[in-house]
Formats: structure tokens, C-alpha cells, sequence
């Protein structure tokens, strides 16, 4: 409770169900499930069935479904149970969880820092211990960038492979939901619970389910890893760089030989991400009207003037920005050069990683260009906001898996994380490349719980 | 056929227009449930009990394709001799409206399902052959409800989601009745399919009507204007004149035509100005990223073709060939499927051609009379063969026919049984009419002496007192041969 009023992490707590789930198990415990007994709170972009489902905003303030989320109903099928509902940006719109609704979350690392975004109540949750594991979604970084402001393992699986029904839809194209765990193994167990096909989501991708966490092996021996030229941008802190040097040794230490390669569409790739994911954010946000459900203005004299009132009361400022940027790209005379465009792009950069991976198994970057930053020190640059997610788009342009690590820190002692992007459902090698790093890094995340 | 020529102009002062007609057809697909979820599309339910969270857009709720629409929408463009595109894509179009509850319909914007194709219509002028733009799939929007409440507008999303063929024609139709035609031929087809019902009054068939008039003679297009949602022909023809002489008159004034979407005012009969195009909606069309580009294989289509029926146009050339009928008749009696299905029962059974004579006649008069479709007509196909029969024998006249066919209509029973229970037999014994004639010849002896000095008129005359004596069962084509022969002698 003192957590929550210092770091704000959760919208709605279901503690008291919770209790009464944690008691039922161990009246009966069953072990030979993935996650026996084990509580968990998810990112409020999550359909909870008879909770209170908010996406971070204050048009969906006072809903609640009627049905569960695919992703969370596999949680629960697996022994699992929830704890609450996770504080995030709003509409999974932001880097750094202060475009909520329901107000800033603070880093556990260190007061006034943000804990990235958009799912930045399920790192802050995570590392401080508040939920043993959690899920979040991840459309151009929102689970590995909160990953590393945080010291946490962050995976966003390859499109298709986790089903987005009953997910808060933010870009249809580019949403996946993932898990944030505290190491590897964690985040095997909970990719293998939370995955498979879901005919009710038309992009899930019809599969045999691959077990994870048993198939996990720290032996990565020649394995070729792929590192790209155009990972460093300017201005980057030359922390990064010594990070990703660091990195690179570890690996070479395991007996992995490292390919310099290139991807030379990787800068097109923000540009791109901020055509595509608010292009279709404008339309899948049009369903938040105040006709059926959510929040409705009581002001104005007809329809079109309730649905104005109700959606500028209802929307924040960064969703209204991302609205109207869509709608401009999507509209007739501009649909050719922006959002066409920007479709073609996105066919290159994922060439660009088709062509590369016949030469390599994964691919290492940097996952973000900073450490955490200071709540408000963006907020008024949206440009440098967006910034923040430059290394994280082009998996998600490109459909690709790829793996947040805590890979060390930078000298203010903030920790920073290493990217594993792999080949389209290679989820389980750069798991192992994860497991066998994490073993060899002696990353320590140090967290004073200064709000007890 | 008819030799009569195309006559639809509309005459201004400063010379003849002639009319451009393009129809955008919205048919109800036949199927169980909605395009994109797994609900009823039944016709008729208490408004908003067959709405699923998909239907009414709630929050991560995803679209999946109903496969047994795309076989409908496939069934059609083959049945409209078109081109099935192996690959299409679903868009959104983007607007907000109360009675749509995603923001966005879901349509095919660039890629449609078919492609080009071809219908034909039998115009009193000769055939004529209608070109097919497109058939796209989308799906339909709720109701809104306005006059249930005077401050509050009401929505029904029962039919939200449903999905609709875009059948999209080109301006190929010049009249009114062509357009009543096209309509016509396009539900007969679907209808035959069964891939929709073409039910208007239940809104299962509606059209938007693009019309533009140009001087006969010109060979470019005038300004079009599309007049919306319009959801009978009787409303579409209406519609087309009213537009079509307000573009003549705004022509003749040296005005421009505005190219515009118009309302059709059925109660005062005349369209008006709904929107400019500058007014005119963006939405956005952009690929649905919910759902993948529909992929059809080779093989379904041409599984789907084996299986089609005999199609109106093949069914006509059929009856006229095997069954000896009129392009007109055959025209007729393949209009609906039930139609023809009765006709073919009773042809097998009787007499072909006389059959069709009748069932075209007195049957259809009758149905008409009562408001009945033909398969709940009082006779049955086996029945109506009995009667063709004993016409066709000579065992009855037409008159009597009529009246075993009114007792028939109101009994239900075989004519057989009506004629000899009621003794109405056809006299058609020659010694017996010989007799009956002589008869009467011998009564009439002054009028048989006025005929003989030339009075021909009388013949009549005495046909009447045959058929009197007889009680109208006397054989007409016997009485007049054996009352020639005997007013001879």
C-alpha cells in the first residue's frame, strides 16, 4: 500500500480475490502446472473479465468487460491468478508512463526517474518485487524499453505468436503482448504460458506450442551473432557504447563468433513507426465515442457535438496528438506520400533483417539510446520523446522477436539493457543467448526500497 | 421478338438528352451469421438480441472472416460471369456515425473479391448486355431509430455487421425500365444462387443510383449525381426520372451540374441535395490490419463452379429449345426459380406448351389475385398437369377448364375427380352431337331457311342452342364441323 501511493503502479488492485485464489490453491496445490499459485498483476491494457479495464485513460475510466483477454485466460489456465491491474500510458501511447490517466509511475530506482513506457507499471511493479512476474504489451518498445530503465527481462515475441484479442488495441499491426520477468528462465515459463493460436485473432499464427522453459540451454557455442553499423546514433551517452562492448565480449567469451553486418533501412524506421502506428491508432481508436460505453460527456447539443466533447474530455494530449497525426497521413491527398509510403519502408527494413539472418542467429543492439530519465524532462519535446524508441521499432516494423536484457549500468548507477532481436519464431535461441548472458553478466539490479 | 426500338429521351427544348444510369447494388448475403462474427442475421429479432462484442466494437475485440460469405460472394460474381480475384483485401472506411460502432466499416476499397463481369437483359428491343464494374464484400451498419423518442435517437445493432455485396454496374443503362430490368435480372440470379434472398421490403436489396444526362449524340459523360439508399424500383424509377429532368432543365438554363450525393423524397417525389462534393467524407480507406488479405484458392472457385444451378439465362434457352416457348414465355417462367420448378413439373407431366399458356394466364392471374408466391399456390404442379391434360384431350373446353379451375382454386382437389363428379365432361361423341343437332335444326326449321337464303349470321345462333342443350359441354370444334355438315345438306 505505501508502494503504491509512492510509485503509483496500479490502477486497480484485486487483492482480496487474490487472497481468497492464493487460499483455494493451498487448500489443493497443483504443482504440474507452468505458474502453480502464483499471483500476478497485468498491464491495464489487458480485458479482465468483471474488472475494471482502463487502458490508462479517462474514457475507459469506468469500464468493465465482460470478458477475458486470450493472453490472460492462458495465465490463468496455467495456475496463475491476478493481483491488479498495472498503470500504463495512456492507450499504450508513451515512452515513459507520464501520459496516464491516473498519474506519473515511479522508477523504483530512484525517485522523480520515469520507468519507461508504455508499460511502465508493469517494470516499476516488477522491480520492486510488487508482482513475482507481469505481462505487458509492446508495440514499438513499450515492454523492452520499460525493461531496461528498470534492470528487468523484457521479451516482445514475433507477431502473430501471442493472440491480441481482448487487448486494448493501440496498432493493430505492430501490438504483441509479452512477458516482464525478473530473469530468463521467468520469461520462458511465461511466454510458453501466455502463447498460442487463437483462431479468434485472424494475424494469430497456427502453430505446435514450443515449450520454453524446458527447452532452455545455456550451450550457444557457434552461434553467429549479427552486430549492426547503424545501431549508435548521435549524442548517444558513450555508456551505451561501452555497454554494448561489454556485451559483445560476453558473448565472444561463450563462444559466439560476432558478424559486423548492416541494415541500412534501420533509419527510416522511426519515421516509418510514427506513420503506421498512428495511422491505425486513429481508426482503432474511433470505437471510444461515448455511445456504447466508456466515458460520455454530458455537454453538447447534438451528435457530433457529444462525440467532440466526449472525446477531447476523454483523450489526453499525446493520444489526441497521435489522432490527428494518423488521420492527416490516412487522409486523401496525403495517403500516398505518408502512409504508402511508409508501407513500403517497412518492407525494406524487414528485407533488410530477412537478408541478414541467413548469415546470423540473432542480432545484438542496444535497447534504448539513455538510461531512465527524469519525469518531465521530455514532456514538452515529443520529437525526443519518440527518440527514445529508435532502437525497438524496427522488430516491431519487421514482425520479429526481440529480447530486452539488463546488461549493466551507467555511472548515475541506472541500468541499462542489451537487445537480442531473432529470426520470426526463434523466440526460444535468443531465450538461450538471454540465459546463457545473464549467467556470464553478474548484472546485480541494487534497489533500495526507499518507499517502504 | 419485338422489332420495337429504344425510346427513352428526355426532351428539353434545345434537343433530345439521353439518360446514363450506373447502379451500386447492396445485397444481403445469405448466411447464418454476420460477416465477422458468429451472429444471427435472422430477419426480424427484437432490436439489439443479436449483437455479439464484435458487433458493437468493444475494446480488443477482433474481426474474423465468415467463410461461408466469401463462397456466397464468389457464388455470385460466377453467376454474374466475372472474374474471381484470387486475392483481395478487407479496408476500413473510416466515419463516425451513432450506428457504427467501430468508426469504421469494414469493405473492400481496392482489391475487391470480382471483378469485371456481364449480365443480360431482355429488353422488348432485343437483349441487352449490362457490364458488372466490380462485387465487393462489406459489412452493413446498425439502425438508427429517430422517431421513438422526440429527444433521444435509438440504435439497433442487429443488422451491424451483417454482410452486404457490393454489386457495382457500369453506366450502361439508358431507361427506367432497364434499370427495373437490371434489378430484376441481378435478384433472379442471386435468387437462383441462393446467395441472397432479395427480400427489399426487408432491406435485403438496395441501391444507390448514380444518373447523369448527356445530349444524344455526345460521346462524353455529363456530371453524375448519386442518389442514396434507395430501396425499391418502383422508388429507383421514380428516382431516376425526377433527377434526369432536373439535369436537362439545369442544362438548358446554361447551368452546371454539380456533382453531388442526393436523398429521393418519396413522399413528394423528388431527390435533393444531401451533400457537395466538397462536403463530400475522407475516409481514409486503409487496409484492415485485424484481418490478412483474403487468399482464394483456384480449386475452390472451381469447386464452386461444378456445383453452381442452371442459371436464368441457361434455364431460357433450355425451355425454348426442349419445350417449344416464346422467348417471352421462357422469359416468364424462369423469372424465379419456384417459377420455373412448378412449370417443369407440369410440362413433364402434360402438355408443354399449353401449360406454359395456361400457368401465364389463369394461374398467375389468380396468384397475383390472392398475393400468393407460387409455392404456396392452392394447386399443386400435379393438379394444374390433370387439368392441362383433359384440356388438351378434349375431354374438357376451355370454358368448363375455368370453372374446374375456380373449384380447384377453392377446393384443392384433383380436376379429375371436380369434372366427374360434377359431370363436366366435354360432349364429344359425333352421333350423339349429330342427334342433339337434329334436334334442334328441326325445331328452328324457319331459321335454317333464313341461313340456306343466305343469312350466315345464324350459324351463331345456332352453336348457342347447341351449347344450351348441352349445358356447355358440347365439344365447340365437333359442333361447328357436324352443324356445317348438317346446315348443308
Amino acid at each position: 500500500m505505501k508502494a503504491q501511493k509512492k510509485l503509483n503502479t496500479f490502477v486497480t488492485t484485486t487483492f482480496e480475490q487474490a487472497l481468497k485464489k492464493a487460499k483455494q490453491f493451498d487448500s489443493k496445490p497443483n504443482f504440474n502446472q507452468l505458474l502453480p499459485g502464483i499471483p500476478l498483476a497485468v498491464k491495464d491494457l489487458f480485458c479482465t473479465d468483471g474488472i475494471k479495464t482502463t487502458a490508462g485513460s479517462n474514457i475507459l475510466n469506468n469500464f468493465v468487460p465482460s470478458y477475458e483477454s486470450t493472453v490472460t485466460k492462458n495465465l490463468w489456465n496455467n495456475g496463475a491468478f491476478l493481483l491488479g491491474k498495472l498503470n500504463c500510458d495512456e492507450f499504450a501511447m508513451g515512452s515513459s508512463n507520464e501520459t496516464s490517466y491516473y498519474g506519473n509511475v515511479i522508477n523504483p530506482i530512484g525517485d522523480k526517474l520515469v520507468p519507461g513506457g508504455s508499460s511502465g507499471g508493469s517494470s516499476s511493479a516488477l522491480a520492486a518485487d510488487l508482482t513475482p512476474a507481469t505481462i505487458g504489451t509492446d508495440t514499438g518498445g513499450s515492454i523492452r524499453q520499460p525493461a531496461s530503465f528498470t534492470g528487468t527481462v523484457g521479451l516482445k515475441p514475433t507477431y502473430g505468436l501471442c493472440s491480441r484479442w481482448g487487448i486494448v488495441a493501440f496498432a493493430s499491426s505492430l501490438d504483441q503482448a509479452g512477458p516482464m520477468t525478473k530473469n530468463i528462465t521467468d520469461c520462458a515459463i511465461m511466454l510458453e504460458a501466455m502463447s498460442g493460436f487463437d483462431e479468434k485473432d485472424s494475424t494469430s499464427i497456427n502453430r505446435k506450442k514450443e515449450l520454453y522453459s524446458r527447452n532452455l540451454n545455456d550451450n550457444i557455442k557457434g552461434l553467429k551473432i549479427g552486430i549492426p553499423k547503424e545501431y549508435r546514433v548521435d549524442k548517444m551517452p558513450k555508456e551505451i557504447d561501452e555497454l554494448w562492448e561489454k556485451g559483445k565480449k560476453i558473448l565472444k567469451n561463450l563462444g559466439v563468433q560476432l558478424i559486423d553486418i548492416s541494415l541500412p533501412h534501420t533509419k527510416y524506421a522511426l519515421p516509418t513507426y510514427y506513420i503506421v502506428a498512428p495511422a491505425e491508432a486513429s481508426s482503432n481508436l474511433a470505437r471510444y465515442d461515448g455511445v456504447r460505453y466508456g466515458y460520455r460527456s454530458q455537454k453538447g447539443k447534438d451528435l457530433i457535438e457529444m462525440y467532440e466533447n466526449t472525446r477531447s474530455e476523454g483523450f489526453g494530449d499525446e493520444v489526441k496528438r497521435r489522432i490527428l497525426i494518423g488521420t492527416y497521413v490516412l487522409s486523401s491527398g496525403y495517403y500516398d506520400a505518408y502512409y504508402l509510403k511508409a508501407q513500403k519502408v517497412r518492407q525494406l527494413i524487414k528485407k533488410d533483417f530477412d537478408e541478414n539472418f541467413s548469415k546470423v542467429d540473432a542480432i545484438l543492439t542496444p535497447s534504448t539510446p539513455s538510461s531512465a530519465f527524469k519525469i518531465g524532462e521530455k514532456t514538452n519535446d515529443p520529437v525526443s520523446m519518440y527518440l527514445n524508441d529508435i532502437f525497438t521499432v524496427p522488430a516491431n516494423l519487421a514482425g520479429l522477436p526481440a529480447l530486452s536484457l539488463p546488461a549493466g549500468s551507467d555511472k548515475k548507477g541506472y541500468p541499462l539493457g542489451l537487445q537480442l532481436i531473432g529470426k520470426s519464431l526463434d523466440e526460444q535461441k535468443i531465450l538461450n543467448i538471454g540465459y546463457a548472458f545473464e549467467k556470464n553478466c553478474g548484472f546485480k539490479n541494487e534497489i533500495k526500497k526507499w518507499w517502504l | 421478338m419485338s422489332t420495337e426500338k429504344f425510346n427513352y429521351f428526355i426532351n428539353g427544348e434545345k434537343g433530345k438528352y439521353e439518360v446514363i444510369i450506373g447502379l451500386e447494388v447492396h445485397a444481403q448475403v445469405l448466411s447464418s451469421s454476420k460477416l465477422f462474427s458468429g451472429s444471427s442475421t435472422k430477419f426480424g429479432a427484437k432490436p439489439n438480441n443479436q449483437v455479439s462484442l464484435i458487433d458493437s466494437a468493444f475494446p480488443g475485440m477482433l474481426p474474423v472472416i465468415n467463410e461461408e460469405c466469401v463462397k456466397q460472394a464468389v457464388r455470385t460474381g460466377l453467376g454474374l460471369n466475372a472474374k474471381i480475384n484470387n486475392f483481395s483485401v478487407f479496408d476500413r472506411k473510416n466515419y463516425f456515425y451513432a450506428d457504427l460502432p467501430q468508426g469504421y466499416q469494414i469493405s473492400q476499397y481496392k482489391n475487391p473479391i470480382v471483378g469485371e463481369g456481364k449480365v443480360f437483359l431482355d429488353m422488348p428491343y432485343g437483349s441487352k448486355e449490362i457490364g458488372i464494374e466490380r462485387l465487393h464484400l462489406e459489412q452493413d451498419a446498425g439502425k438508427s431509430i429517430h422517431d421513438m423518442d422526440p429527444s433521444n435517437t435509438y440504435v439497433d445493432l442487429n443488422r451491424s455487421g451483417i454482410a452486404l455485396m457490393e454489386i457495382v454496374s457500369k453506366p450502361d443503362l439508358r431507361s427506367p425500365d432497364e434499370v427495373n430490368a437490371y434489378i430484376k435480372k441481378l435478384r433472379t440470379i442471386m435468387r437462383y444462387l441462393g446467395t441472397c434472398d432479395g427480400n427489399m421490403q426487408e432491406g435485403s436489396l438496395r441501391a444507390d443510383v448514380n444518373v447523369s444526362v448527356r445530349k444524344l449524340g455526345d460521346k462524353k459523360f455529363g456530371t453524375r449525381c448519386e442518389i442514396k439508399n434507395v430501396n425499391s424500383i418502383k422508388f429507383m424509377q421514380m428516382a431516376i426520372e425526377y433527377e434526369a429532368s432536373r439535369q436537362v432543365e439545369v442544362l438548358e438554363e446554361g447551368k452546371r451540374i454539380d456533382q453531388e450525393t442526393r436523398l429521393f423524397d418519396t413522399k413528394k417525389n423528388e431527390t435533393r441535395s444531401m451533400r457537395s462534393k466538397e462536403d463530400a467524407h475522407d475516409y481514409r480507406y486503409f487496409p484492415d490490419p485485424d484481418l490478412l488479405p483474403l487468399k482464394i484458392e483456384q480449386k475452390l472457385v472451381d469447386d464452386l463452379k461444378k456445383s453452381l444451378p442452371e442459371l436464368p439465362d441457361n434455364k431460357k434457352e433450355r425451355f425454348i429449345k426442349d419445350y417449344g416457348l416464346t422467348s417471352y414465355e421462357a422469359n416468364v417462367l424462369v423469372s424465379e426459380k419456384e417459377i420455373s420448378d412448378y412449370y417443369e413439373e407440369v410440362a413433364k407431366l402434360s402438355d408443354k406448351k399449353l401449360a406454359a399458356t395456361w400457368m401465364m394466364g389463369d394461374l398467375f392471374a389468380m396468384l397475383n389475385d390472392k398475393g400468393f408466391n407460387i409455392t404456396k399456390s392452392p394447386i399443386s404442379a400435379k393438379h394444374f398437369a390433370e387439368l392441362v391434360k383433359s384440356i388438351k384431350s378434349g375431354e374438357i373446353s376451355g370454358r368448363i377448364a375455368k370453372e374446374v379451375f375456380e373449384i380447384m382454386v377453392e377446393s384443392g382437389d384433383n380436376p379429375k375427380k371436380i369434372i366427374e363428379s360434377k359431370g363436366m365432361k366435354q360432349q364429344s361423341d359425333p352421333k350423339e352431337l349429330e342427334k342433339m343437332i337434329n334436334e334442334i335444326l328441326t325445331k328452328n326449321k324457319d331459321k335454317v331457311d333464313q341461313y340456306k337464303a343466305g343469312k350466315e349470321k345464324l350459324f351463331g345462333f345456332f352453336v348457342g342452342q347447341v351449347m344450351k342443350l348441352s349445358g356447355g359441354k358440347a365439344n365447340p370444334q365437333l359442333t361447328n364441323e357436324i352443324l356445317k355438315k348438317l346446315l348443308k345438306g
